[in-house]
């Protein structure tokens, strides 16, 4: 398994810089509430970690990042999303396909489309009208590299993605999230459809990957939290219950509730 | 319970379990032999009708009689216009039908929002397939021959099919588009694509091979039809052919076609069953064989189809 990592976080020389802020915000399905006066920041080139027992609400605060809940009916924001450092914009304010253009996602069950390798990646290029077959290659190219998936595909991209084995696929759908460039890369529980091999490399890709890309993660595993977070946000029923640096919510909770789920007295 | 207790003390004897499941088997082997007799009920039936068919229908089979039009001499009749006509027929049905059916299911799966409405609109359209045939022999009577004067044309006809067979591709169309999984559609939008694009590069092509079976179903239901045409005026006896869509002149190109009277091949073999010349009954034969043939024809190029699009998609 991978090593525990860097957990260094917020030193002096290295300040943290926010790449999204979730400020008050309340989600209703259909009426009910699920998300109960949310705030959260998530630190650029940062892995942040959502745990929590099943029903918490993990999955459903980072389906709200890329406005998921926005193809069902009777689903509703309160409060606000703000995403970027510089001049934040409120998400939730914006059209859904444009916040889809910049923050990107890997599912639970790897997702591939049933066309190609290579149209796979390209098809994130392809839905903003780029066609040009040097840039396409290019990028296709520099997304497998950065998905450890290159070197074991590089003489078979026409072949479906469908074809590959569970965790290639899942690498496959993590090089598509990062074709177009996104600014924060969505992971929701992607490990829970692997074996334990698959989980090590999709692990360490998370690790390489958050020196390019924003990462905010939803895992049931608390040891994938430690190996590989930086910040933790634990939830329960709706809420956010504790955040902090990982080895913080890990060693020294101060919530009662987080220290009994962190120490598997229940969850 | 003393009772209960003894039966449920026959969980663990060896001879209750094996008389239980000689019992079983029974039943078993009971239904498999009740499925073969049904199988061949079934299958001797059609040999049985396509045999006699053949039988009677071969000597006729030949090239005269493909390219004679009908005749009141039965040696000198043919089903040049019957043959010529079907394929015009379906063909306005189909360049009406498959669009509008897919444009239809699309909007009804995707885009149109999920109330009330939407579960009328689709018992209905679900009911629509059912109506017997002759009401849309009715209905295009009314529409297409007196309000839109389109006459007793191939035209008419085209739609009027189209209007039959609508809800099969509409119903099937849903159905296939209904059946990609979430996670494909929630992939899509999640690398920034539109509705739109989402239908288009993923749904609608990963679906095609389920809305051509509609399509073939719906197409082959057409080619047979007889009871609408014959309500909105099909000849029973015409002789020549309309004007052909490729001209040697500038343009080229001739609609006329559509205006044109018309007859079709179950009609044909109709008109040639009633009449008392036995003749007539080898030539309805014949004209059997080949309406048999234009079906498979047509079905046979949709499966190709449907193989071609299947194997282009691997899940």
């Amino acid at each position: 398994m991978v090593k525990p990592t860097d957990s260094v976080v917020a030193t002096e020389n290295e300040p943290l810089k926010k790449m999204a802020q979730v400020r008050n915000l309340n989600f209703y399905y259909s009426g009910k509430l699920a998300l109960k006066n949310i705030n959260l920041p998530v630190y650029e080139k940062k892995v942040t970690a959502l745990i929590g027992p099943s029903g918490c609400g993990k999955t459903t605060l980072l389906r709200s990042f890329n406005r998921m809940h926005d193809l069902y009916p009777g689903n509703r924001y309160e409060g606000e999303i703000w995403l970027g450092d510089e001049n934040p914009r409120n998400l939730l304010q914006m059209d859904p396909i444009e916040v889809r253009m910049q923050i990107g996602m890997v599912f639970q069950k790897p997702n591939p489309f049933p066309k190609s390798i290579y149209e796979n990646i390209a098809y994130g290029l392809r839905v903003r009208g780029i066609n040009n077959r040097a840039i396409l290659d290019e990028v296709v190219e520099r997304s497998l590299r950065s998905a450890a998936l290159w070197d074991e595909v590089k003489d078979r991209l026409k072949e479906p993605g469908t074809a590959l084995s569970g965790g290639q696929q899942q690498r496959l759908c993590i090089a598509r999230a990062l074709a177009t460039d996104p600014a924060i890369i969505l992971f929701d529980e992607p490990t829970s459809a692997l074996d334990p091999i698959a989980t090590v490399s999709i692990e360490n890709l998370i690790v390489e990957l958050k020196d390019q890309v924003t990462i905010l993660i939803v895992t049931h595993n608390m040891q994938q939290a430690i190996r590989i977070s930086q910040f933790t946000a634990f939830m329960y029923l709706g809420e956010i219950v504790e955040y902090n640096d990982t080895m913080s919510i890990f060693t020294k909770p101060v919530e009662q509730k987080t220290a009994d789920y962190v120490s598997g007295r229940f969850g | 319970m003393p009772s209960q207790q003894k039966i449920l003390n026959t969980l663990r004897n060896p001879i209750a379990i094996a008389a239980s499941i000689q019992n079983r088997k029974r039943w078993e082997q009971f239904f498999i032999v009740l499925g073969w007799f049904s199988l061949l009920v079934a299958l001797l039936t059609l040999v049985f009708l396509v045999s006699d068919l053949f039988l009677r229908g071969l000597p006729m089979l030949n090239w005269k009689f493909f390219t004679s039009p009908p005749s009141s001499d039965p040696e000198e009749a043919g089903i040049l216009t019957a043959w010529v006509g079907s394929l015009l027929v379906i063909f306005v049905t189909a360049v009406v039908a498959i669009p509008l059916g897919i444009a239809a299911g699309i909007y009804l799966e995707e885009y149109a929002p999920k109330n009330w409405l939407l579960d009328f609109i689709e018992v209905n359209i679900t009911n629509l397939a059912g109506v017997p045939s002759i009401i849309y022999g009715l209905l295009a009577l009314g529409f297409f021959v007196y309000i839109l004067k389109w006459g007793e044309s191939i035209l008419t006809a085209g739609f009027t099919l189209a209007l039959l067979i609508l809800p099969v591709v509409i119903v099937t169309t849903r159905e296939s588009l209904r059946a990609i999984p979430q996670g494909i559609r929630e992939a899509a939008y999640a690398v920034g694509s539109s509705r739109w694009q989402m239908i288009a590069d993923h749904v609608l092509p990963y679906s095609m091979g389920g809305i051509l079976t509609g399509i073939i179903v719906g197409i082959s239901r057409a080619i047979g039809e007889t009871a609408p045409l014959i309500t909105i005026g099909a000849l029973t006896f015409i002789t020549f052919l309309p004007e052909p869509p490729i001209q040697s002149e500038f343009p080229y190109i001739s609609f006329k076609w559509i205006w044109a009277p018309f007859t079709v091949l179950p009609i044909q073999m109709f008109n040639w069953v009633s009449r008392p010349q036995e003749a007539f009954q080898v030539n309805a034969a014949a004209a059997g064989i080949i309406l048999l043939v234009l079906t498979l024809a047509v079905n046979g190029t949709a499966i190709y189809l449907r193989y071609r699009f299947r194997k282009s998609i691997k899940w």
